[in-house]
């Protein structure tokens, strides 16, 4: 009996994160629909191409290495001892990292019997969620180089950012042992930090180093506005976001398990979900502050820009931004209100930030994400003092300072290495397109063969007319 | 003969652990793909490159230009 209920409970969890992975690939649906809205009809098919293409390479990189990331490194650079954790299921040649039944066959080697129970329904789909998680913390960035950055120096940033930077501060810091949750008492649930954060951090890097749009500043150095192509393309990319956003929440969720299996502190048989660090919490909990978070961003967004769609919509993404830290506690009308006071310091930051350091974020990515993601963390810290960081004992409760250095590791943990991979592109002259091809649009060979082909045909057909 | 090594069903589960082909060549099977990889960037900035080089050679006059930017 007790054997088909841990089977039962293993396939439930299976199931349940193999749907939060397919509901997550509306992200990027929604990502590539929006870049693509955003940017000029001479730029479309590169713009599409650039943020598609972190797709496969994201994975691929995630696969072999990504993974074994995450368990390799919660104990830091000598944090707390232990050193690198041995996680020989998620390394790539392991058997378990692909078709497995739960046992162990005759002459297998690298896999334990015990490691073959646990992981052979659920290492495919835990790295699949988390698989997710990179490639959306990749996508995050490739916004906001739209028009003039070259597709090949984005993807090797995606490569640094989904399969290495943002696992290793999830190692840190989104992990039931992570050294920053037991020495700190960093909390940061739904990823304000480890996935918004670190994407805006390395968003900025590369903008800094890679210059604006040529036009968008005025010889006065005031910004011109460069509108959207098509607005409409801009909000359904947003809407679609926000609907893979359900399964990346849902995905940062254990969805049930035994006190027993948890071997902390809770006591007693109530079988629970959980967040990430195990302690406990509901599905319904964060449904009420998901919405009430994105209710509360695209209300005071409305305000903020004057009813700007796509100021409306982005700050809609910030308010579950700013609130995604503490929405596993938090009571509704705290993720409301966080949801509409951060979002509206960080619209008045990007334009802050655009008029005195030059700033072109073509979709405000640095301010939605990286503002929106270190204030979120920044606020739960204080929103949260004094609570547990996790079911385990020994482990620093929740508290400003450890959410504030948090913040702050993120952040800079996204900034200081993409800045420096850019500043060695640049060198080599592959981090942005001339000026002429700027000009031209990053498509004119595209179109152009795309012309040829339509004159070709036309005259053909034309032709054949009697 | 079986490429996995099961040549039936007719066995007890708890048994079974790995069921793709070639079992035991995983290494071999990771350098591959980290090959793969590393060559597809490879491959891909030298064709970024020549892309680049056409388009700087492209519309002298400025005349397509000036209707790319026309069109928005």
């Amino acid at each position: 009996m007790e054997g088909n209920l841990n089977a039962l409970t293993t396939i439930f969890t299976e199931f349940y994160y193999w749907v939060t992975i397919v509901m997550m690939f509306l992200i990027h649906v929604g990502f590539c629909t929006y870049e693509v809205g955003v940017s000029r009809r001479r730029n479309h098919l590169k713009t599409l191409m650039k943020n598609a293409m972190a797709i496969p390479l994201v994975t691929v990189t995630f696969y072999f290495f990504g993974w074994w990331i995450y368990f390799g490194f919660p104990n830091g650079p000598g944090m707390v001892p232990g050193g690198l954790a041995a996680a020989p299921f998620a390394e790539p040649w392991n058997p378990l990292m692909a078709t497995h039944l739960s046992g162990v066959s005759p002459g297998e080697t690298g896999v334990t019997p015990t490691e073959a129970a646990l992981w052979h329904r659920l290492n495919g789909v835990f790295w699949g969620a988390f698989l997710l998680f990179s490639i959306t913390t990749a996508s995050i960035i490739s916004g906001s180089i739209i028009e003039r950055a070259r597709s090949g120096a984005f993807w090797i940033v995606a490569v640094l950012i989904g399969s290495v930077l943002w696992i290793l501060d999830a190692s840190w810091g989104w992990h039931p042992q992570g050294w920053m949750v037991k020495l700190w008492g960093y909390h940061d649930a739904y990823a304000s930090g480890v996935v918004h954060a670190i994407a805006g951090g390395a968003a900025l890097a590369f903008l800094i180093v890679l210059g604006p749009r040529i036009g968008k500043f005025r010889p006065d150095g005031t910004a011109r506005d460069i509108p959207p192509h098509n607005v409409w393309l801009v909000t359904i990319g947003l809407f679609l976001i926000y609907t893979g956003f359900w399964g990346f929440y849902a995905a940062c969720n254990i969805p049930l398990i035994s006190p027993a299996t948890i071997a902390g502190q809770i006591t007693g048989d109530t079988w629970t979900a959980t967040n990430i660090y195990l302690a406990p919490t509901t599905l319904s909990a964060i449904t009420f502050n998901f919405l009430m978070s994105l209710s509360g961003g695209m209300m005071a967004g409305y305000i903020v820009s004057k009813g700007d769609p796509f100021w409306t919509f982005s700050m809609g993404l910030c308010g579950v931004i700013s609130a995604s830290a503490g929405n596993d506690l938090y009571h509704p009308i705290q993720a409301m209100l966080i949801g509409a006071i951060v979002p509206s310091i960080c619209y008045k930051l990007h334009y802050f930030v655009e008029r005195r350091f030059k700033i072109d974020d073509a979709v405000g990515a640095v301010a939605v994400h990286g503002y929106g993601g270190f204030l979120g963390v920044v606020v739960a810290g204080f929103m949260l003092w004094g609570q547990p960081s996790s079911p385990y004992e020994g482990f620093a409760h929740i508290n400003p300072l450890g959410n504030f250095a948090g913040a702050v590791l993120m952040f800079a943990l996204g900034f200081i290495p993409t800045f420096v991979v850019c500043k060695i592109l640049n060198s080599m002259n592959l981090l942005r397109v001339p000026a002429k091809v700027e000009l031209e649009g990053v498509d004119f060979a595209l179109n152009h063969a795309f012309e040829a082909s339509v004159r070709e045909v036309g005259s053909a057909e034309k032709a054949m007319i009697k | 003969m079986s490429t996995n090594g099961m040549e039936s069903w007719a066995v007890d589960l708890k048994d079974v652990g790995a069921i793709y082909p070639f079992q035991g060549s995983e290494v071999l099977m990771v350098i591959i793909g980290l090959v793969f990889w590393i060559g597809w960037h490879v491959l891909q900035t030298r064709h970024e490159n020549a892309e680049i080089e056409a388009d700087m050679a492209a519309d002298r006059s400025g005349d397509e230009t000036r209707e790319a930017i026309d069109r928005y």
